[in-house]
């Protein structure tokens, strides 16, 4: 290892090289792509669109940490979105006070924190495949929003709640500060916490885990929980920033998550992978998004083009691990 | 005893090795080994845990290609390589440790699966597959329903289809990797039945164990290995149990027996009547401050699922645990590490350690408590808390991030005693704490275990090594089927004499 | 007999609540026992057979897709394309082609796994994206109408005039579903490579000690799935009348839902053609039954999901729990230690 190896995984960690190296990539390449890449129009744009993908992203991390996956986080958030609504409807919809928000806000992260407590529990105590459980509980979700909505919209909701979406502190857009403390909650409760190390010894190895005293199910119930709340963060989120509600909104989402968490270097058995590598991740497809789009492609290229990223990340991972050696 | 002695100077081996050698890593892992089989010969191949046993298999079943100068003779014919399929052609037949069976597959696709692989695709003819399987059972004289899933089936039954599948290919030399391991003492007997059978019939066996007693009956020669070399190949007439230990580990047992006067310490353990359906029966013991008690005893015994009890990961159905003078009752092992027990398991790789995850977190796994500052993990505390406890148990570590796998053996263990050591346990079970640990570094885990009992700690050590058990115990019980069989004093018997009772 | 149930359990539970809910539905509606509907149910299930028993070979073999059903509708676009370039086609050369788009996409995902060893559900999820977004892409999102006559055209294989008046009728979907169900079950139960995938799920440890080649066996099951997805692609326009670029997105999760609720395990070597056929059959049946029954649509999915979420429960508690006599399975956790990881 050279010296600047060393230093670079001292300070950042080793898990930092490939998001930050794509984020320089991006940079250089769309820079030189585009005269208006790099400007604040970009990187405001960039700050708008980032929170609602980053603050699901943190809900799709944590179970898979665990060696899991939640694959109901866009349907939770959406409930946790009709939640909110409906109790600024009963309110006075466009009348209803920060009161009724505050309480409609509860409610959602309330509702979002159930779904998960069912998944956590049928998950710890069956031992059923997280993928099944929260697959069955995305449908039941789903069919639960499309019957309650009949599909429809539901808008109609106070001005005060459009800065949450639209409005900027200091210059700071408002949805922005929200993921960041989202990004420093999850990235403390990880490292700092004992449900944060005990979700990676769970991750590695439920068993040894729980010969050591850690208490697995209990562990694993609250991540889901922990997920089902992130959701419902980003349900609010969307319903500022769309000014309304539907069964539906951010579907397309769900599997961009899971790529940004396998971009920002998390194990996908579980055990391995920090909040950080993977924000520098989430800023790297948006970055490569708002690229594109000033080049004239569509969300659509950029799906596709971000599919090609973390192929070419996960195809530069197994060339460094064999020609180094390393066996993994 | 023994069968099959008639190996006289005329017969040709059936398969012969020379000049084997192996290097992972750096790591030499077999140097210049040489081995040698006759036809129909039931062959001991002894070693402790990291001698080579298994590199070896694997260079024969052609899983490894051993390094330039090696030679394989077959039945007098000198092979320049190996592949697992020329092994198979040859009948050369592994039964893995591991098995390698298919769970969900019945019993006659697991034994005749031979018919099932090859690169041609090709209609299955399942009553040929059910034909070849209950041929090769009526072989061992076994009657399974070979239509059911294996996974119905128990670890014994398994281990039978495991060698039915070996004899399907005509086997010459059949080679079982720890067969004994996970049986109890009457499904092993019934498979040394077996092992009887195919050498009458002419095939060569190699058993493969670290557990004599089994074995030695039934073997006529017992080749010995010890950190990748060979030590010797010796008829078994005339040797001794603990003379093969003696080779194995390269130690002579003329050890002094480490047991102390403790009967004037304070109990700190007391079971009474102790039952699990199934598991144990009416275990009642004493355990005091400083005291060393030995649980030794075969397999399915109950050494393990008593220790668990005891470390509240399961119920007993009856009986008490008082734990200094006080009643306890323990609804999960959480209770109990926080009453003050603790318990290092016997399997180190997937139960007693992370192994992905770093020697620090590992350490202070199970007493996050003592390093939390405000409810959050303090980085310092846990730094000075893992550097106190290496220092003091003389753990060899690169760096604390490092994964615990890259440790040896013997430095593991002593992670996961530190690991224990760091909760302030009042009592540390100690279940089979030296397999998979070098003979070099055991001698260090004797020696800190010594100095915990020294300092007062109640321990409890399991081992179905009895010497170990004799010699580093204050007094010893010996279980049987669940049951007590037997009190000893170490300094009040012969190692012999101790073996004999458990073996018995 | 009592094998039967033994070793088939999760089929035998699902036939059995199919049967209730069936008379449950005969009783209370007049129209579920009738031949058009029953043939309808058969038809709009065709395509999701079609798909779950592509999957289940992936399954089997211990991995994940879920670029399928994006990757049938790629198909779907360059078979029409196609067909369109060697001026209309046929049959004939409409199968040639979504089979061969179909089995080529499905190779790619063999290619990433295997040669890059990235595991499946990261390569999946990564073509997943690329064949969606590139379709969305260079199709700008438009659907095409104008399909050639011969694929628009409804195939009748039997037709029944009821005492109603209407038609009850087996289209060509079922037909092609029928033939696919037969070929899959003839690979996985009746040859020995059907065999090899399912030793390699289970124990590709073993598989491998054996001599079972890995790659053959990745590249035939996603080539497999490829060939079945083309297959329902082509099916699907053909019942559809019509190609929408993102008709089949977020079909694999209903998918794999319902193979896996036919007795699939997610982490290979366990799985039957005949689960599959009943898991998509307990979906259809629910959703008629609750149709027939005059509830309203929207609640369709949400029931269905919680049914769904409540057999996945339980058939996941231990059956050691609910009779004992089994407990001894319990010994070699040990061993079963990774059980269920996909790769």
């Amino acid at each position: 290892m050279t010296g600047f190896a060393r230093r670079f995984n001292a300070i950042f960690g080793a898990d930092m090289a490939g998001p930050l190296t794509a984020l320089t990539a991006v940079l250089v390449i769309m820079g030189l792509a585009s005269p208006h890449f790099l400007t604040a129009a970009t990187f405001g744009s960039v700050a708008f669109q980032l929170p609602e993908l980053g603050v699901l992203t943190l809900a799709m991390l944590v179970p898979i940490l665990t060696g899991g996956l939640n694959l109901a986080i866009t349907f939770t958030a959406n409930i946790a979105g009709l939640t909110l609504a409906w109790t600024l409807q009963t309110h006075g919809g466009a009348d209803a006070g920060p009161g009724a928000f505050l309480i409609g806000s509860c409610l959602a992260l309330i509702v979002g924190a159930l779904s998960g407590l069912v998944m956590g529990l049928v998950i710890a105590f069956t031992r059923a495949h997280p993928i099944l459980v929260s697959l069955s509980m995305m449908i039941f979700l789903r069919g639960l929003g499309e019957f309650l909505t009949r599909g429809g919209d539901i808008s109609g909701f106070p001005a005060f709640i459009a800065p949450i979406g639209h409005g900027s502190v200091l210059g700071i857009p408002v949805p922005l500060l929200i993921l960041v403390a989202c990004v420093i909650a999850s990235h403390v409760l990880l490292s700092r916490t004992r449900l944060g190390f005990s979700t990676y010894m769970i991750g590695s190895n439920i068993e040894s885990a729980r010969y050591s005293g850690i208490n697995t199910r209990k562990v694993l119930v609250l991540v889901y929980m922990l997920s089902g709340i992130m959701a419902a963060v980003a349900g609010i989120i969307m319903l500022a920033r769309f000014n309304s509600v539907r069964v539906g909104h951010g579907e397309s989402y769900l599997l961009i998550t899971v790529l940004a968490c396998f971009l920002g270097g998390i194990n996908p058995f579980g055990g391995f992978g920090r909040v950080l590598p993977v924000f520098v991740a989430l800023v790297v497809l948006q970055l490569l998004s708002s690229g594109l789009n000033l080049l004239g492609a569509n969300q659509h290229l950029t799906t596709a083009v971000w599919g090609i990223l973390l192929i070419i990340v996960m195809v530069m991972r197994w060339a460094s691990s064999t020609f180094t050696g390393k066996t993994k | 005893m023994s069968i099959a002695t008639d190996t006289g100077a005329s017969a040709r081996p059936i398969l012969s090795l020379r000049g084997i050698s192996m290097t992972f890593g750096g790591v030499r892992a077999l140097k210049n080994v040489s081995f040698e089989v006759m036809p129909g010969e039931v062959h001991c191949l002894a070693g402790e845990n990291g001698s080579g046993k298994s590199t070896l298999i694997k260079v024969v079943s052609g899983v490894y290609t051993p390094a330039p100068g090696a030679e394989i003779v077959f039945d007098g014919e000198t092979l320049t390589r190996m592949t697992p399929v020329m092994a198979q052609e040859k009948g050369i037949q592994i039964i893995w440790q591991d098995l390698a069976l298919f769970p969900e597959m019945s019993v006659a696709e697991n034994i005749a699966f031979q018919s099932l692989s090859g690169p041609r695709m090709r209609l299955v003819d399942y009553s040929a597959i059910r034909r070849i399987a209950r041929n090769a059972l009526s072989r061992l004289g076994v009657m399974l329903d070979v239509e059911r899933p294996l996974k119905d089936f128990a670890i014994a039954q398994r281990q039978i289809v495991a060698i039915a599948r070996a004899l399907v290919g005509e086997a010459r030399v059949v080679f079982m990797d720890e067969p004994t391991a996970s049986l109890t003492q009457s499904e092993t007997d019934h498979l040394l039945a077996i092992v009887r059978t195919l050498s009458a019939s002419g095939v060569a066996v190699v058993l493969v164990s670290h557990r004599l007693a089994e074995v030695l009956a039934i073997s006529s020669r017992i080749t010995v290995l010890r950190d990748g070399a060979l030590v010797g190949v010796y008829p078994v007439a005339g040797m001794t149990q603990s003379g093969i230990t003696e080779l194995m580990t390269g130690r002579s047992f003329d050890e002094r027996v480490r047991a102390r006067e403790v009967t004037k310490n304070p109990v700190v353990l007391s079971v009474a009547h102790l039952s699990r359906p199934r598991e144990f029966e009416d275990i009642s013991f004493d355990l005091r401050r400083g005291e060393t008690l030995g649980v030794t005893g075969l397999l399915g015994a109950g050494r393990t699922e008593l220790a668990l009890t005891l470390f509240g990961m399961r119920k007993p159905s009856a009986g008490s645990i008082t734990l200094e003078g006080r009643p306890v009752r323990f609804s999960s092992n959480r209770d109990a590490i926080a009453a003050g027990i603790a318990y290092l398991s016997e399997d180190r790789l997937s139960l007693g350690l992370n192994q992905p995850q770093s020697i620090a977190d590992n350490l202070v796994m199970a007493s996050l408590d003592r390093i939390l500052k405000r409810g959050l993990i303090a980085s310092d505390r846990k730094r000075s808390l893992v550097a106190r406890w290496i220092a003091d148990l003389g753990i060899r570590i690169g760096l604390q991030e490092d994964a615990i796998s890259t440790l040896s053996g013997g430095n593991q263990q002593r992670v996961a005693i530190a690991k224990w050591l760091a909760t302030d346990p009042k009592v540390l079970i100690l279940d089979a704490p030296t397999v998979g640990v070098d003979v070099g570094a055991r001698a260090g885990i004797f020696e800190i275990v010594a100095r915990l009992a020294e300092a007062g700690l109640a321990i409890i050590r399991i081992s179905d090594e009895v010497p170990e058990v004799y010699l580093n115990a204050d007094r010893i019980i010996h279980m049987k089927k669940g049951r007590i069989a037997g009190w000893h004093d170490p300094r009040a018997t012969t190692l012999k004499a101790l073996e004999a009772a458990v073996y018995a | 007999m009592p094998n039967v149930v033994r070793h088939h359990a999760t089929e035998v539970v699902l036939t059995a609540v199919i049967i209730v809910m069936g008379a449950f539905l005969t009783l209370s509606t007049d129209r579920f026992l009738t031949l058009g509907n029953v043939f309808d149910l058969l038809n709009i299930s065709s395509v999701n057979i079609i798909f779950t028993v592509g999957l289940l070979v992936v399954l089997i073999a211990g991995g994940i897709d879920i670029s399928f059903a994006v990757a049938a509708s790629v198909v779907q676009y360059v078979t029409v394309l196609a067909l369109g370039g060697i001026g209309g086609g046929g049959w004939l050369s409409g199968f040639l082609i979504a089979a061969s788009v179909g089995i080529l996409l499905g190779l790619i995902n063999a290619v990433l796994i295997h040669r890059f060893r990235i595991i499946s559900i990261v390569a999946t999820i990564a073509t997943f994206n690329i064949y969606f977004g590139l379709l969305m892409f260079f199709t700008k999102g438009v659907s095409i109408y104008t399909l050639p006559d011969w694929l628009t055209t409804r195939v009748v294989l039997y037709e029944r005039e009821m005492a109603d008046g209407s038609w009850a009728e087996i289209t060509l979907p079922v037909a092609v579903m029928i033939l696919c169900v037969m070929t899959t079950w003839l690979l996985l139960a009746r040859t020995t490579t059907g065999r090899q995938l399912f030793a390699f799920g289970d124990n590709p440890e073993g598989a491998r000690r054996f001599g079972i080649p890995i790659g053959a066996m990745q590249f035939i099951a996603f080539g497999w799935l490829g060939l079945m997805a083309g297959v329902a692609g082509l099916m699907q326009a053909h019942y559809a009348q019509e190609v929408v670029p993102n008709a089949l997105y977020g079909r694999e999760l209903d998918v794999l839902a319902a193979v896996v609720l036919g007795g699939a395990r997610l982490g290979g070597g366990k799985g039957s053609v005949l689960g599959c056929v009943l898991g998509v059959l307990l979906v259809s049946v629910t959703q008629n039954g609750l149709n027939l029954m005059g509830v309203s649509p929207f609640a369709f999915k949400m029931i269905v999901g919680a049914i769904i979420l409540t057999a996945i429960t339980l058939s996941s508690v231990r059956l050691e729990k609910l009779a004992p006599i089994l407990s001894r399975r319990t010994q070699d956790t040990g061993s079963t230690a990774g059980k269920g990881e996909i790769r």
